[in-house]
């Protein structure tokens, strides 16, 4: 019973969190502050794969987590290698 | 309450703490006012939310096989977290995306400072050298 709750409860804050990453990658300003945005959503994302096999009880997705955890770093590394001066109006030079 | 529902519990509480971590993170972009800020609170859920995660996984499966297989997730986390972190903290600091005025000590200027001047030093050196031949 009361395990069911905080199952609920973490499901509730992991939508919470994804959210915000959402609104940040939309919010900008910045390309650095988006690609932070969905760097933080791949983030939640590989936790929610790894939370739904303990809610569920099977370890099938173990796999996919190794997989993105080796490679969500390559797309942030790809995107802040091309960040240029004229890609943040609102900070001055 | 048995040995087993004990660990069951430990997992949700586990899950629920990885999860408060990765809105932690959330929040923090959402409230910081830079990218170097916004760095600082999106690196939390990427090794100690995953830790819980995994913690939780071992706990609720109970297996030598689930354990070792999930090595590798942090393992990996753990190699590339860092770097996706140094670029972004790179590219921020080279495209000013900070607010010089809430930094405490910038320690990195001095040696872009001294880099900038051993760079024109070589560039006048090499304009001199050039010149010999036709003096």
């Amino acid at each position: 019973m009361i395990v069911t709750l905080v199952y609920y409860a973490a499901g509730v804050v992991f939508t919470v969190a994804a959210i915000l990453g959402v609104v940040q990658v939309v919010r900008g300003p910045s390309i650095l502050d988006r690609v932070i945005g969905s760097d933080v959503l791949l983030t939640t994302l590989i936790l929610v794969l790894g939370a739904e096999m303990v809610v569920n009880g099977h370890t099938q997705t173990i796999p996919i987590m190794v997989v993105l955890a080796a490679t969500a770093a390559f797309s942030t590394v790809a995107v802040a290698r091309y960040v240029s001066r004229q890609d943040h109006p609102e900070v001055e030079q | 309450m048995s040995a087993g529902e004990l660990l069951d519990l430990a997992a949700a509480v586990c899950l629920l703490l990885g999860a408060l971590l990765s809105l932690a993170a959330g929040v923090g972009l959402v409230r910081f006012p830079d990218a170097l800020s916004r760095l600082h609170a999106a690196t939390k859920p990427q090794v100690l939310g995953l830790m819980f995660i995994v913690i939780a996984i071992a706990l609720s499966a109970r297996s030598l096989t689930v354990l070792l297989a999930l090595v590798p997730v942090v393992v990996f986390q753990m190699l590339t977290a860092p770097i996706a972190a140094h670029m972004i903290g790179r590219a921020g600091y080279r495209t000013k995306n900070f607010r010089r005025e809430l930094l405490a000590v910038d320690e990195l200027e001095v040696a872009v400072e001294q880099a900038s001047r051993d760079a024109q030093f070589t560039r006048l050196a090499k304009a001199v050298r050039d010149d010999e031949p036709d003096a």
